[in-house]
């Protein structure tokens, strides 16, 4: 088992190389610069610009400029970002709890409602409720975020006065500290009454649009893996062997069906990440994918390359995890065989 | 002794129970945007402006509320030489600085702080120049480092500014949020404690609000500062629940969730006026959009052909369909709200044939061209690709091809800043309401140099005039040769004005004593919320 670890994280070396140079250079071949960006409308003299250019350490040749990064980002220093002068760290795990809060629920939601969808369609193939199920994950599937977060908030927001429209907490009637920056955490350490309800009062939304498609692209995988494993001669066996239903597909089949269903759910995460960016965006929620938006449009090098490089390092360790959950559920891939 | 004790509690409740029923006020503004930071002498933009300056900060002169014009703040009063070199302050006395965790003010305000908060900006060699990798960009926009030849404490409440040069602008230039005071006695207090960083980051200012604690892109909260000296604000609590999507800002507002709202989407502003729970205020814009020929690039360098194409846009039409009608049609590159406002300019007439045959003049025929949209939405222009498809549609009556061509915001000035366009969609929000910022900022010679006359366009009568009315003290001397300016603007064409844009903000219907700003700024310290 421990060979197993340490070959999946000496693999991943290279792709953290790789990455850094990736998130370098893509942000390079944007045209613009912070100092365009930040003198706007109102231009800026030639000279006050090679001055800031210089400042920003940006005059150097971009390969220089690279090394310079990678050996900072070796010492544990990523640097400052240009909008804000504060380290790109601390900015970006500030954020980050909210960003996983966010996914937490949404994958969570995704995962009760998908596989349970999944499993169903498979048992029914071909009857109304396999239609049904993998019509609405179809229509989930395409669904614009963007478009079905709004319509969320007119119908349970403005219309019926369900949910909050935006936000993590009611801010007029709750005030505490951040303390682990998890919302519903900090809520519960505060004592305050009411506020861990206001709390999920204001995940319910952005989980749910942010689950959207996942949990559709979970149900489509779990039915098709359902029906590979319920086509096997074993499942014919243990149904003629005078197993009941539910030992069936909830033991025999299910686990069998779990490697696609985990594998798929991993690769979520991937996808939860992107979804999150607008999600954040439509319900103000202030997570690390809003942020990125902003430090893209402001060309702030330093803070995009090091969210790209912490959002893909967060990636490969749920690819890493899902890779060891492979071994626990499926002890033929531990031991290579 | 029952009785009395009977009496005693009656008279107490009588007393206290209205205090002790009185919730606090909370106010909460949907703000566009997070601030960039809580120091504005680093930043530039209007998020970082209502969140630090216009919230916590003072200057030592302001803005009226809802005015443009300079009144008294941190200087009760001043004396300008005759010459305009010097500027002489008399501070005022017994303004607070606030409290924090970290820092207990042990004087007031003084001759000290005014010092501390422009020396940081302008000295190299400052202690505090070089903390939190400040750049000081509107310092320097505004040309201060330039105009500057010292400042000096004449006493620790008088405080003389000298300059190199006459400069009309130099006190509206002190109302602006690069300008606000910070305390002097809490930077050396934190520099001793070896965290200078923390006066950009945990602010102390002498404004009406007083930071409480900022949650990164979500929320700000602030409470009400008792020792304001223009008296405490109506409100107890102020908060900035930060919203970027108009649409969702619109949403909480009808929840109930915010008082306030900036920038609403201009397709939902009908439905805005007949909500019965809302107000909707407007303002007429300090702001132009304007359309700019490359005056450099042939045939554009041919006023007649300018004329012409002037002549050939209908903007009534653009005005009604990109401003909804909310605004004015443009003849002049300053709103008419500011003075010096030449009333008496002619605007190109819309003349379909007149634009035709003056292109025929001019030899130009079977023009092809390209018209650059701005991607992002401004007060000044709400939607610039709709405006260049009807420029569009207008110029082709002429026989005139146009090709529209946009690019991602910091592509778009990096590329018109270095002349790629034949013709571009631009626009202006004024700083501090004088007319040299639009003048001489957009149209001056020495702003073909920093890339914000977009026309390239440098005019010597015309840029005589503007440096000449910098220099003189008197507004009405100015305001003549300002008016001018304006004709010649007018008779060379660079621009097609388009139009000012009003202002909209929607608030709830409870909400009182709000202002609106010309400058798009949002300050709190007169609000209230009714019953």
């Amino acid at each position: 088992m421990f060979k197993f670890i340490l070959g999946k994280i000496i693999l991943l070396i290279p792709t953290f190389l790789g990455i850094t140079l990736a998130a370098f250079l893509f942000v390079r071949l944007l045209p613009g610069d912070p100092v365009t960006i930040l003198s706007g409308e109102r231009g800026i003299s030639e000279e006050r610009r090679a001055e800031m250019i210089a400042q920003l350490g940006l005059d150097q040749p971009v390969i220089v400029q690279y090394f310079t990064y990678l050996k900072h980002i070796l010492q544990g220093d990523f640097g400052q970002s240009i909008s804000t002068h504060r380290p790109v760290v601390e900015e970006f795990f500030e954020r980050l709890p909210a960003t996983l809060e966010l996914a937490f629920f949404a994958i969570l939601i995704a995962v009760l409602i998908g596989v349970p969808a999944g499993i169903i369609a498979a048992v029914k193939r071909g009857r109304w409720p396999d239609h049904v199920l993998m019509g609405s994950a179809l229509t989930g599937y395409s669904m614009p975020i963007f478009w079905w977060g709004l319509l969320l908030i007119m119908l349970f927001s403005t219309i019926l006065g369900w949910t909050p429209v935006s936000g993590r907490l009611d801010i007029i009637n709750y005030y505490f500290d951040p303390v682990t920056g998890f919302m519903t955490v900090d809520a519960w350490l505060s004592g305050q009454e009411g506020a861990v309800k206001s709390a999920l009062h204001h995940l319910i939304l952005p989980s749910v649009v942010l689950s959207t498609i996942p949990m559709a692209v979970i149900a489509r995988q779990t039915r098709s893996a359902m029906l590979e494993v319920l086509g096997e001669d074993y499942i014919r066996t243990a149904y003629a062997k005078g197993l009941p239903t539910w030992r069936v597909i909830g033991i025999h089949a299910l686990r069998n069906a779990m490697i696609t269903v985990v594998t798929v759910i991993g690769l979520q995460v991937g996808s939860l990440m992107a979804g999150a960016v607008l999600t954040e965006t439509i319900f103000s929620w202030p997570g690390v994918g809003k942020w990125m938006i902003d430090a893209i449009s402001h060309r702030d090098y330093p803070a995009v390359q090091g969210g790209l490089l912490f959002i893909s390092m967060l990636v490969m360790l749920v690819n890493l995890i899902v890779d060891l959950m492979y071994g626990w559920i499926n002890p033929r891939v531990r031991d290579g065989k | 002794m029952k009785k009395r004790l009977i009496a005693l509690s009656i008279l107490s409740a009588v007393c206290f129970l209205p205090q002790a029923y009185a919730a606090p006020k909370t106010f909460v503004y949907c703000s566009e945007g997070a601030p960039s930071g809580f120091n504005p002498q680093f930043y530039t933009d209007g998020s970082t402006f209502d969140a630090a300056g216009q919230a916590m900060y003072d200057r030592l002169v302001q803005f009226q509320p809802g005015e443009t014009s300079i009144s008294p703040a941190l200087a009760e009063s001043w004396e300008v030489s005759p010459d305009g070199l010097s500027y002489t302050f008399k501070l005022r006395k017994g303004v607070k600085f606030h409290t924090t965790k970290d820092f207990t003010p042990t004087r007031d305000f003084n001759a000290d702080d005014v010092l501390f908060s422009f020396n940081r900006q302008w000295k190299a060699d400052d202690p505090y120049h070089k903390v939190s990798n400040g750049n000081y960009e509107y310092f320097t926009g505004m040309s201060m480092p330039d105009v500057l030849k010292t400042i000096e404490k004449v006493d620790d409440y008088t405080v003389k500014f000298t300059l190199n040069r006459p400069e009309a602008p130099m006190l509206a230039n002190l109302a602006m949020d690069f300008a606000s005071i910070l305390s002097a006695e809490y930077a050396d207090a934190m520099m001793k404690a070896k965290t200078p960083e923390k006066v950009d980051t945990d602010p102390v200012g002498t404004g009406p609000f007083q930071l409480v604690a900022y949650q990164k892109d979500a929320m700000i909260r602030y409470k009400a500062n008792e020792n304001y000296w223009e008296g405490k604000p109506k409100i107890d609590n102020l908060v900035f629940a930060i919203t970027k999507d108009n649409a969702v800002r619109w949403q909480k507002l009808q929840a109930g969730e915010c008082h306030l709202m900036p920038f609403p989407n201009m397709a939902d502003l009908k439905a805005m006026q007949e909500n019965k729970d809302v107000t909707v205020l407007s303002q007429e814009g300090l702001n132009v959009g304007y359309f700019a020929y490359n005056t450099t690039k042939k045939p554009f360098d041919d006023v007649r052909v300018r004329k012409a194409l002037n002549m050939a846009i209908n903007k009534p039409a653009i005005l009604e369909a990109v401003y909804q009608g909310a605004g004015k049609v443009a003849k002049n590159p300053i709103p008419p709200t500011m003075w010096s406002y030449n009333d008496k300019v002619v605007d190109d007439p819309y003349d379909v044939e007149g634009a035709k045959k003056l292109l025929a003049e001019a030899g130009v025929k079977d023009l092809k061209t390209n018209i650059w949209a701005m991607p992002v939405q401004r007060p000044y222009n709400p939607n610039a690709k709709r405006m260049a498809e009807m420029i569009q549609a207008d110029w082709k009556a002429v026989g005139v091809e146009a090709e529209i061509v946009s690019f991602e915001w910091a592509e778009y000035l990096e590329r018109s800043k270095k002349g790629e366009h034949d013709t571009l969609l631009m626009g202006w929000t004024g700083d501090n309401g004088d007319p040299d910022n639009f003048l001489a900022v957009l149209l001056g010679c020495d702003a073909v140099k920093d890339g914000s006359n977009r026309a390239f366009w440098c005019n010597q009568e015309f840029n005589d005039l503007v440096q000449k009315a910098k220099t003189l003290n008197d507004q009405g001397e100015r305001a003549k040769l300002y008016e001018q300016a304006q004709e010649v603007f007018k008779k060379e064409a660079p621009w097609a004005t388009i139009a000012h844009s009003v202002v909209y903000e929607v608030a709830r219907k409870n909400v009182t004593g709000y202002k609106q700003s010309p400058f798009g700024l949002h300050q709190f310290k007169t609000v209230d919320l009714a019953e």
